[in-house]
């Protein structure tokens, strides 16, 4: 058809369109011209201009992230493309959709070192999880219907698709999204019905069975969430999560044990020991997990369900693998949970229970408190008290600010918590911040920072303030990069290298010269109402929230320990911490 | 329990024990599309797996489909996890162990320059002959043999003509293709 006649850059924004996609993150320059021209002579799509291109990775995760939607950036050729590359791996790690529209220089000129040229492909091939050089505009439409069909079937992530600035121009015919799958890339979302009779079978044996989820249920969907549930609730299970699965099972439920890892629950981690039946769900027994791989879990059998199977048997022997989509395959299980009138042994689970509320009942998160500085951990918590009711979303960067808010935030619902989980991105949360109001403009947006962290994409600050997205960056301020001067003392006897700020800017002058509101508090008693202030503002706020400055984050499985393991913060002075940690431990990450 | 399983590839694992290395010839039907091989190539280095061999060619023209054949060595659970990591990634089609399949047969080709006279000369020369290489160029002090066979078998021939004079090796490396009327799914 003649009206299917068009330009690459009308491919380009038609195909957002046709895709559902309502917001770009973007930067213009040289090689998106073309695209840039036509997002000027339309109102569907709208974009946002970032001030990096990483804050429009960023920005798109976090929109993807709180909306279960795919993400969209644009950038343009050269430094476009590389500054985006931290966004593209955070996204592959945490698994994330995104497609990341990237301008090249024209086709004649690739390979001859052109100005703003890069070889775009070769350098996202290890960090996205497919990407596309288009050479032939008449290919473009079913590239980029193709791109969103990978980021988003099976395992999400990142896809990148590098147009040539002559491709933009060029003419060709659009086709649209109907029927453009790939022609082979067919993930299985199914589970073979074997592995879940097998799997039902082997919970059914229990006596101390654990669920572990991760950031997989959150991608599943909100069916998968509501699934979960009605599984923990019929079986009585007890439930923990990684850090990327927290708001999949609330924080309120009765079975829920809260986090485990590296810096989670004591109970937990102490479950996770010493269960009998394991039943991981979305989650990839990552080293932040296991601590010590040999003394994982070591009398458990095991039940993995993901839909990748590459995360199977890749650190952890599993008994029962369940490659599949975490929604269809808790759907199955429950359905034959029921035909088979499957119950627990009651007594068993009852005693387990009875010996999880032991360690319970050693207050893991117990911190000291202090009337005159603000503990870290007392500020996450009064700023879970004063915005639970809220309908608020939380974002973070990455360090001991992170853990304290998965530690002391409570999630209720799934796609309300944005953080950089696998990369461990510093600078991840405040222009996440950005995507997650753009996608949800009237909610209570909140970036739990670092004073280190946050500096790392602080001009994103300018973008909310253009498209008046008013996100509250939330700073516990100690002056350190606090997880790095903790693994100081821990492992490398209190020799600070580096990891004092000595010339921080003033946050709330700072926020100032951006435009937006500068808050602080330095005092316990001032806490709550600077906080019900910074809700109250419909603008952007810079909170610069002074904290105890040598906090440090407990509890915490030390390097090369096992998750019976942990030290508590009760058990260590500041004056030992350096002894902690014995020195085979210390020569590990 | 199983404890005594759990494979090494976490920083926390400080065991330096390792299981033994096995040595499998994997086949993978992938698009025939820009940067496909880069792609797999990419994963091995990335990942820190080994790449004994690789044959690479378009066999199905109209489709736009080649295979790739990988000979490649680790321990049963790296084995089992590069043909996870390669059957995940978006060009691939299918991915067969022949190794694991075991009916599977693998030949390899090279063509062996070797420069001599005399008894040397003749020497060569009989034992290409018992290897069953042609020779593909003469020359009145050289040869070219061609061989085609297992690895092992090319190997053998080319170390015996080591002392014969060998001056230059161009190999092809492996292809395999299981045996019997069924083939791998494209």
């Amino acid at each position: 058809m003649a009206t299917n006649e068009m330009t690459g850059a009308e491919m380009v924004l038609k195909a957002l369109q046709d895709q559902g996609v309502d917001t770009v993150f973007g930067y213009p320059g040289g090689a998106v011209l073309p695209i840039y021209d036509e997002i000027f002579q339309q109102e569907k799509v709208e974009h946002i201009l970032v001030r990096h291109e990483q804050g429009a990775t960023h920005a798109a995760e976090g929109y993807a992230r709180s909306t279960g939607k795919c993400g969209v950036v644009l950038v343009t050729s050269g430094p476009g493309a590389t500054n985006a590359v931290t966004g593209l791996t955070d996204a592959l790690l945490d698994s994330i959709p995104m497609v990341c529209i990237t301008g090249q220089v024209p086709t004649h000129l690739i390979g001859s070192d052109a100005f703003q040229e890069c070889d775009t492909v070769g350098i996202t091939r290890p960090c996205t999880k497919h990407n596309y050089l288009v050479k032939d505009v008449n290919d473009l439409a079913r590239i980029l219907h193709e791109a969103f069909y990978v980021a988003t079937h099976g395992r999400p992530g990142p896809v990148v698709v590098d147009i040539p600035k002559d491709v933009q121009f060029a003419k060709g015919r659009y086709v649209g999204p109907k029927n453009i799958e790939h022609k082979t890339y067919r993930p299985q979302v199914k589970a073979d019905q074997n592995a879940i009779r097998a799997a039902v079978e082997l919970i059914a044996t229990a006596k101390r069975p654990i669920l572990y989820t991760g950031g997989g249920v959150i991608n599943s969907g909100p069916t998968a969430s509501k699934l979960l549930r009605d599984f923990v609730e019929m079986t009585g299970i007890p439930i923990t999560s990684t850090l990327m699965g927290l708001g999949a099972y609330p924080a309120s439920g009765k079975n829920w044990l809260g986090m485990l890892g590296m810096h989670g629950m004591y109970e937990a981690n102490m479950a996770m020991h010493d269960c009998d039946v394991m039943i991981c769900a979305g989650a990839r027994f990552d080293d932040r997990i296991t601590g010590r791989l040999n003394a994982f879990s070591p009398n458990s059998k095991k039940i993995h369900i993901d839909i990748d199977p590459s995360s199977i048997n890749k650190t952890v022997r599993v008994d029962v693998p369940v490659v599949a989509d975490v929604a269809h395959a808790l759907e199955d299980m429950i359905r034959v949970w029921k035909a088979k009138s499957v119950t627990l042994d009651k007594k068993a689970l009852d005693t387990w229970w009875k010996q999880i509320d032991g360690w319970r009942a050693k207050d893991c998160l117990r911190y000291k408190k202090n009337d005159d500085v603000i503990m870290p951990q007392y500020a996450v918590e009064r700023l879970y008290e004063l915005t639970k009711n809220e309908n608020t979303y939380i974002t973070t960067e990455v360090g001991q600010h992170q853990m304290w808010a998965a530690q002391f935030y409570r999630f209720e619902e799934p796609n309300r918590w944005m953080t950089s989980g696998g990369l461990g991105t510093m600078g991840y949360g405040l222009p996440a911040a950005v995507g997650v109001q753009q996608a949800h403009p009237d909610a209570l947006v909140i970036d739990i920072a670092g004073d280190a962290s946050v500096l790392m994409t602080m001009q994103e600050m300018s973008t909310a303030i253009q498209y008046e997205l008013p996100i509250k960056i939330f700073i516990l301020n100690n002056q350190y990069m606090g997880m790095v001067r903790q693994w100081q003392q821990l492992l490398h006897g209190n020799r600070l290298s580096h990891s004092y700020t000595e010339a921080l800017p003033d946050f709330v002058k700072l926020a100032e010269a951006y435009g937006c509101v500068g808050m602080r508090a330095t005092k316990p008693l001032e806490l709550d109402d600077a906080i019900r202030e910074m809700i109250k503002v419909k603008r952007p706020v810079i909170f610069d929230c002074r904290v105890a400055a040598l906090a440090n984050c407990f509890p915490m499985i030390p390097s090369g320990k096992a998750h019976n393991e942990m030290i508590l913060g009760e058990d260590v002075a500041d004056e030992d911490v350096g002894t902690v940690i014995d020195a085979k431990g210390k020569m590990l990450v | 329990m199983n404890a005594h399983l759990q494979p090494s590839g976490s920083a926390y694992f400080l065991d330096t024990v390792k299981p033994v290395a096995e040595t499998h010839a994997l086949a993978v039907i992938v698009d025939n599309e820009p940067g496909v091989l880069a792609r797999v190539i990419g994963l091995f280095s990335g990942r820190g797996y080994n790449i004994e061999s690789l044959t690479v060619s378009e066999t199905q023209h109209e489709k736009h489909v080649s295979r790739i054949t990988i000979v490649t060595s680790g321990t049963p659970a790296v084995i089992e996890q590069i043909k996870n990591q390669l059957g995940r990634m978006v060009p691939v089609h299918s991915v067969a162990d022949l190794t694991v399949q075991g009916n599977a047969l693998t030949r390899e080709l090279a063509m062996v320059k070797v420069s001599g006279t005399g008894e040397k000369r003749v020497e060569a020369l009989r034992l290409a002959d018992a290897f069953r290489a042609r020779v593909i160029d003469a020359g009145t002090s050289s040869f070219i043999f061609e061989i085609t066979g297992k690895t092992d078998k090319v190997e053998q021939f080319i170390s015996l003509m080591v002392p014969l004079g060998l001056v230059e090796v161009a190999r092809t490396g492996v292809a395999g293709i299981t045996r019997g009327a069924d083939g791998m799914k494209v």
